[in-house]
């Protein structure tokens, strides 16, 4: 059905999909590991330290890609959650799942870290800023996608009114991601753009950019894994899955 | 049944027996205005009774007492008509289920988030507000109110197959409701500081008729995943 004679549906049966993230996972750690170390020797020791903030910025390499991390990863859940409603596919269903723990966790990173930013530069840990608030918000809607999927007994009903769930909240991350334009509160400004040239030193770009990788590869890894768990929980009756756990 | 029925007169039949049901269990109703006035009344004996303070907070605080308030009339939206198995009959009904939902929710607005929007004047008097920003509250709870049981009727649907739904939606319901409470207790805020009120008016009516699209929409969804 596709002239380029790529099969795009392969993987979507969970057995191969099983068979492709075990093969996946290693280098996706090994790229995890590798940029982590990279990223961090940039951006604790080589990188310069900010004519404002002094050293306390030197937390912007966590804080940036996890706060990345959990917008994405919450558009990669409804993303794939909406394909598990719409084409009944079991996959896409479990992967968006599994997504969900991972970025609840980098939501709670980005708060966190920002928490910790914020005392020094703002001299508080928390303020009702738009986009801190968005971001708490994010997190809830995170926690009730997991809570109402672990409070419906069904698998199939669990993973359908959850999906309805994430498509719902998907009118967060706009807010989120244009907080800090349309309400000029404390936060800063966005640092990064892809239309503008950088107004920050190379090393710290770069250095953020390598973390973001890591990030990337991080979740990957354990979205992957948790997905794999799933997988063997839900075809647990299968002959291949029974192989599998050998 | 030989004739068709039309849809608007499906829909209004739904309204009207919602309705009467309601009126026959005043219990409901009132017990979420009583809810609204006590949770308002608790709050000069919690923060205490400076009238200044009182008038800086009223209306942020009626936001949330109305919230609160209509978060617990939602769970009962379907919940009886699932377990005596009307529900069923509803989604088999002729006309589109996202219109008769529309129509359930309406009901539900009529007699939770009305009610309140009515008796707000009451309390905004106890909370020294001037005439006109307790015009302009009455105003946004007026266009905010349907926004709580509109998103709030996805929460209720979402919830109807799990135990324990009562904590769950407040959990689901609540972060989806927060730009309401924004704009509606910062449309009174504004008028407070002197500043122009019709941009959070505009973004309230933007949320409700997005909201009046979709949210029939995504409750039908859910409601067909509880029934099957």
């Amino acid at each position: 059905m596709f002239s380029s004679g790529i099969n795009w549906f392969k993987y979507a049966a969970p057995q191969r999909f099983y068979a492709l993230t075990g093969t996946l996972i290693p280098y996706c750690v090994a790229i995890a590991v590798i940029t982590t170390i990279i990223g961090l020797t940039i951006g604790l020791l080589i990188a310069p330290s900010d004519h404002q903030q002094g050293e306390s910025y030197r937390i912007i390499f966590i804080h940036v890609p996890a706060a990345w991390m959990s917008m994405v990863i919450y558009l990669a859940v409804a993303f794939w959650a909406a394909i598990g409603l719409i084409f009944n596919a079991r996959l896409a269903s479990m992967f968006a799942l599994a997504l969900a723990p991972t970025g609840a966790l980098m939501t709670f990173i980005a708060l966190w870290t920002g928490s910790l930013w914020g005392k020094p530069t703002w001299g508080t840990y928390w303020v009702w800023d738009a986009r801190l608030t968005s971001e708490l918000i994010l997190l809830f809607l995170y926690l009730g996608f997991l809570s109402l999927h672990a409070s419906i007994e069904d698998t199939r009903k669990a993973d359908r009114s959850a999906a309805v769930l994430a498509i719902v909240g998907v009118v967060n991350i706009p807010i989120i991601y244009f907080s800090v334009k349309w309400w000029n509160t404390l936060h800063q400004g966005a640092s990064v753009s892809l239309t503008k040239a950088p107004t920050m030193a190379t090393q710290m770009l770069t250095g953020m950019l390598i973390m973001t990788i890591a990030f990337w590869a991080y979740s990957f890894a354990l979205s992957f894994y948790r997905c794999r768990t799933l997988i063997l929980e839900r075809e647990r009756h299968t002959a291949w899955a029974q192989e599998a756990v050998k | 049944m030989s004739a068709r029925l039309s849809i608007p007169k499906v829909m209004l039949a739904i309204v009207r027996r919602d309705l009467s049901l309601a009126l026959r269990r005043k219990n409901d109703s009132l017990s979420a205005l009583f809810f609204f006035i006590v949770v308002a009344s608790l709050f000069p004996l919690g923060i205490g009774p400076e009238p200044t303070l009182l008038a800086k907070i009223a209306p942020g605080m009626l936001w949330i007492a109305a919230l609160l308030a209509a978060m617990l009339s939602l769970g009962r939206l379907f919940a009886d008509d699932f377990q005596d198995g009307t529900l069923d009959q509803l989604v088999l009904t002729a006309i589109p289920l996202p219109l008769a939902v529309l129509s359930k929710t309406a009901a539900h607005w009529i007699s939770s988030g009305l009610i309140l929007t009515i008796a707000s004047p009451i309390l905004a008097i106890q909370f020294n507000l001037d005439a006109q920003s307790t015009g302009i509250l009455v105003l946004s709870l007026l266009i905010g109110t349907p926004l709580l049981s509109l998103i709030g009727s996805i929460g209720a649907a979402l919830t109807l197959a799990t135990r324990g739904g009562g904590m769950l939606l407040s959990l689901l319901v609540l972060p989806l409701v927060i730009p309401v409470l924004i704009f509606g207790a910062g449309a009174v805020d504004a008028h407070h500081a002197g500043l122009p009120v019709d941009g959070h008016f505009y973004l309230l009516g933007a949320m409700l008729a997005i909201a009046l699209f979709f949210a029939p929409i995504a409750t039908a969804a859910s409601l067909r995943i509880a029934v099957e």
